[in-house]
């Protein structure tokens, strides 16, 4: 990692200081805007998983703990605060960070920061308020002509202005550090990633406000929403903000890769054009969840979700080539060359960084990948839309890709930010296997009840009290345990990590400078003993690129690896087809 | 000091726009290829498949849509069933099904490897059709009249639960259908 360019003037001490772990200049008052970040997005994980715990109780047909009403209640209190609240106020500390930790670079108009700040908090604790007192009884998607309480639809709407003042003061940061020199170069893969979520915040935010504002005024009487108009456009805003999450998401595992074993940018011009297809196709891909909807026709359904979903898909293939593939030759390079996975079985398993981005990884790229792309077909949707298999692919990807890599970031920014031990070491060592590992059960088994055309956003299954008997197969009930199960396994994960972050934030042992070469508890081996890549490491370079080696080329494990990902999509994705012609014929 | 090589953390010095390596454009060629099947199987489905979301889209109100389900009950009202007209239309008929909060009305009788124009809509809010336990799923949208043409390729006694959350009564919104193998009595008797 390169240090700051030059050393601090006397007049800037008093607005920077200088990590000692990794040189960089970091600004005191960004440096305060991040943890009031952070420490939201904690607090609404914990709502979330809260709400989390009770929504599985539910679901498990045997237990079925709360009543309709509150199923229905917390449901919608789970999808705000995860989705929304948890998730945008990380992304707001990552964009923070990245335009001025990660730039040696300073917070542009800090007043308005805060005021921004003020309004995405005022914003989500009227949409908290709203929910929890049953006056917005109309779950995460909000579907006209359900009305909620109008404050519900003011309160999203504060929350976005905030939102999207934040994601403008991180261009004029971008602007200001180019402007003062704060480096020589380009910007580095990462922040360019941020940047990239940060122009797809804005295209997303934009969508909330075209939609929210409408039906706001819609909700106190004043005009009319069209339903397939809402739809519409409200996934531009509902899909759109997982793509921000995806590119924020990339954006950390390179970042979480060059910290726990110096992954390298294997080409940056191959990295960075994927990113930019990001920007470009992704929000027509919100058209696929329109599918099976009245409103539009196939050509539109067609255009929107092929061409352009697919370069989409094609940009998050990319990555999932090119960021294993950094790590491995990151590895190779530092001496970790023999056979094909020695650099995966000599990485730093113990730490909660690496673990976390691994399982990010995986878990995103096989189950919430897979599953996405073949639900995002227009027939195939026939067989998927709204049934569990819907939330199994967005527990996959969201949940368990983003979230993960937001808890992997977090063990690096308790040091890094806060500068604090992480408390409970033992456990920050477990928690990204015990998250990881209850969110593969709880996805695949959701996806599995999915098939068997078990509803989503279900209160009942026996259905008691319907006009009509509806028998599942008894195995849905079996499922539907594991789904519970795998659900208390992650909701214990994340219970974990909400302690240690919260402990270390706030009552954490305060750290003076991260020695180096040894190993300290509590603070991840990236930072006390930084993945050094040989001195000769550009000759080392040369001869794994080397024509010699073939089509393996540097990184023959990654190869390897990325092919078993190209069968298991090939074929889930044929199955897929095979059940759908068993259907009755539809046109 | 910046090696060639360098991390995602790192400023990339002069031209970073270099060729890349043959194993990463090889991976680049088949992701996009593969991605060009995912494309082609969608329009290769219309025109070779026989399950495609396509139907005949139209807008229309509560009103107008709620006075079409009632002429078409009344002209093919065979029973009842729990307070609901069971209705058995003709082979090839437009086939009328209204969703609301929280009930599906009428029951329909069909039969089975005929093709009928399955129309759906809404009266209130967003409805889901998920017909159990085939699992055949749509949107059913307040203003819009969505004619699906559907062919029964199997009898029996089939059920339509919503899927899309539409208030506190949503998970008891249970409707049925029932497909003959024999012909009904309403195409025997020659109405239309
Ligand atoms: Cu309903």
């Amino acid at each position: 990692m390169s240090a700051a360019t030059a050393p601090l003037a006397p007049i800037e001490t008093a607005v920077f200081r200088t990590c000692p772990a990794t040189g960089r200049r970091i600004d005191l008052s960004a440096e305060r805007l991040v943890k009031v970040h952070a420490v939201s997005s904690v607090v609404s994980l914990l709502v979330g998983a809260v709400a989390a715990v009770l929504l599985v109780l539910t679901r498990w047909q045997a237990v079925h703990l709360l009543p309709a009403e509150w199923f229905y209640r917390i449901l919608g209190v789970h999808g705000m605060s995860m989705l929304i609240f948890f998730i945008i106020f990380f992304e707001m500390a990552v964009l923070i960070f990245a335009s001025t930790a990660l730039l040696n670079a300073r917070q542009v108009a800090t007043k308005t920061a805060w005021a921004a700040f003020a309004l995405m908090l005022a914003g989500a604790l009227v949409v908290e308020w709203m929910m929890w007192s049953g006056n917005a009884d109309v779950l995460f998607t909000s579907y006209v002509p359900l009305r909620a309480d109008p404050k519900f639809y003011l309160g999203v709407i504060l929350f976005a202005v905030g939102a999207l003042v934040t994601v403008g003061l991180f261009f004029a940061n971008l602007v200001y550090a180019k402007r003062e020199q704060r480096y020589q170069g380009s910007l580095p893969l990462v922040v360019y990633g941020a940047v990239t979520a940060a122009i797809i915040a804005v295209i997303t935010l934009v969508h909330g406000a075209a939609i929210y504002i409408p039906t706001y005024l819609w909700s106190l009487g004043l005009m009319e929403v069209d339903p397939q108009i809402y739809r519409l456009i409200w996934w531009g805003l509902g899909h759109s903000s997982q793509q921000i999450n995806v590119a924020a998401m990339v954006a950390i595992w390179y970042m979480l890769g060059a910290l726990t074993v110096g992954s390298v940018v294997l080409n940056e011009k191959i990295s960075r054009s994927a990113f930019v297809l990001y920007v470009l196709f992704i929000s027509m891909a919100s058209a696929h969840h329109l599918l099976v909807d009245p409103g539009m026709g196939p050509a539109w359904k067609i255009v929107n979700t092929s061409y352009f979903m697919y370069m989409a898909v094609l940009a998050s293939m990319i990555h999932g080539f090119t960021v294993p593939a950094g790590m491995e030759l990151g590895m190779r390079l530092r001496g970790f060359t023999q056979g094909m996975f020695d650099w995966l079985r000599r990485a730093p398993w113990g730490d909660p960084g690496f673990s976390a981005l691994i399982f990010s990884v995986v878990v995103f790229g096989f189950v919430g990948g897979i599953t996405g792309v073949t639900i995002g077909t227009e027939q195939i949707n026939i067989i998927v839309h709204n049934t569990l298999r819907v939330p199994g692919h967005f527990h996959a990807t969201v949940v368990s890709g983003t979230a993960m890599a937001f808890m992997g970031a977090t063990y690096y920014l308790i040091p890094l930010i806060f500068r604090k031990k992480v408390a409970f070491w033992p456990l920050a060592k477990i928690q990204p296997y015990l998250f990881a590992g209850g969110m593969l059960i709880f996805t695949l088994s959701m996806t599995f009840a999915g098939s068997f055309g078990v509803p989503r956003r279900h209160w009942d299954i026996s259905f008691s009290g319907a006009p009509f008997d509806v028998q599942f197969n008894p195995i849905v009930d079996v499922v539907l345990a594991v789904v519970a199960l795998g659900g208390l396994l992650a909701a214990t994960g994340a219970f974990a990590f909400i302690a240690i972050a919260v402990a270390s934030v706030f009552f954490g042992e305060p750290l003076g400078t991260i020695p180096k070469g040894v190993v300290v508890a509590g603070i991840p081996q990236g930072l006390t003993q930084p993945p050094v890549h040989a001195a000769d490491v550009d000759t080392r370079s040369r001869a794994l690129h080397d024509a010699s080696r073939g089509l393996m080329g540097p990184t023959p494990g990654t190869i390897a690896l990325v092919f078993v990902f190209l069968a298991a999509f090939v074929l889930y994705f044929f199955v897929n087809w095979k059940v759908l012609s068993f259907l009755w014929r539809i046109g | 000091m910046l090696t060639d090589t360098h991390t995602g953390l790192d400023f990339p010095q002069g031209t970073w726009w270099k060729p890349a390596h043959k194993s990463e454009k090889v991976w680049v060629a088949i992701a996009f290829v593969w991605c060009m099947v995912l494309f082609a199987m969608m329009p290769l489905w219309h025109w070779k498949g026989g399950q495609n979301p396509s139907g005949i889209r139209r807008t229309t109100t509560p009103a107008d849509f709620m006075a079409r389900v009632t002429e078409f009950t009344n002209q093919y009202k065979v029973g009842e069933d729990r307070g609901l007209p069971i209705v058995a239309p003709p082979p090839g008929a437009d086939v009328y099904l209204v969703a609301y909060s929280f009930q599906w009305s009428p029951i329909l009788k069909l039969q089975k490897n005929v093709e009928y124009t399955l129309h759906l809509s809404s009266l209130d809010v967003n409805h889901g059709f998920s017909l159990y336990p085939i699992n055949v799923n749509f949107q059913v949208v307040p203003g819009y009249d969505y004619g699906l043409r559907v062919t029964p390729n199997a009898a029996g006694d089939f059920r339509i639960i919503c899927n899309e959350f539409c208030g506190i009564g949503h998970h008891i919104m249970v409707g049925r259908v029932m497909v003959d193998d024999a012909p009904s009595v309403a195409s025997l008797g020659g109405v239309r």
